[in-house]
């Protein structure tokens, strides 16, 4: 059951990143991002996180990424054409991703033993409930940072309506 | 009967993530998917958060990615404010051509 989500959403997540790096058009990029979110929310839940899975669905997926689509249609964004600075960036790009992929997964794969596998049935058969740990920790340990977020939130709000806002 | 997942699966699976962003980070040209290619890495690291939290039992991990969240939403209103601001004054949204401070 495991290794069937991991395997299938995985792979999902994987092409929807492909997709997302071969698109030219901005709302197809777009579309692919949310693929990849959705997947990763699945694997989130695989892995015992249930309320970031819901929160995956409903921040990522559900906010940021209607916000992105809200822009990339107000803005009239069309396909991207090849320039110079872009060809010399293909040519920087895609060995600097590789290094930085090569060396994780040599570390990963080389530290493979250590970190153990998972196994979602003995976490649910532990019968803790993951939303009332996290709202144990959220709500008293981290009560301060909680609260100092929804100020980083104010300020983003009044940030970005200033920003956006026509000049006179 | 029930195959585990190594964790160092979901690791790799996450630098695959974060490898592919940071292509799409250097190679795109439009500033939205720029953007949009952060919030995958994000997505990358906040996948290892879950994975290493999975891995020790604990709840900090989720946590921390809860927090990624905020910052990522909070980011994403600002970031996009500015972009449409650029859009406004210069008429462009490839970066080749928002080049007021390279001269």
């Amino acid at each position: 059951m495991q290794l069937a989500l991991f395997i299938i959403f995985g792979l999902l997540a994987v092409a929807g990143a492909v997709n997302f790096l071969l698109q030219r058009h901005p709302i197809n990029s777009a579309l692919s991002l949310v693929v990849v979110m959705m997947s990763l929310a699945v694997l989130y839940w695989s892995l015992g996180a249930e309320f970031l899975a819901a929160a995956q669905v409903i921040v990522y997926s559900g906010a940021i990424m209607v916000l992105f689509v809200f822009v990339v249609m107000l803005l009239n964004a069309g396909e991207e054409e090849r320039t110079h600075g872009s060809r010399a960036a293909y040519i920087a790009g895609f060995p600097g991703a590789a290094a930085i992929f090569c060396l994780l997964s040599f570390v990963f794969l080389t530290n493979g033993k250590a970190f153990g596998s998972t196994d979602l049935t003995s976490h649910l058969t532990h019968a803790v409930n993951n939303i009332a740990e996290i709202s144990q920790v959220l709500f008293k340990d981290l009560l301060l940072p909680f609260e100092v977020t929804s100020i980083l939130i104010l300020v983003a709000i009044l940030g970005a309506v200033v920003l956006a806002r026509k000049e006179q | 009967m029930s195959a585990t997942v190594p964790i160092s699966a979901y690791l790799v699976l996450a630098a695959v993530l974060f490898s592919i962003g940071v292509a799409s980070f250097l190679i795109k040209r439009n500033i939205i998917t720029i953007f949009m290619s952060i919030e995958l890495m994000l997505n990358a690291v906040n996948l290892t958060f879950v994975a290493f939290a999975h891995m020790w039992h604990q709840i900090t991990g989720q946590i921390f990615v809860f927090f990624v969240m905020v910052v990522a939403a909070a980011e994403a209103a600002v970031g996009l404010a500015i972009i449409i601001a650029i859009f406004r004054t210069r008429q462009t949204l490839n970066v080749d051509q928002i080049n007021l401070l390279k001269n």
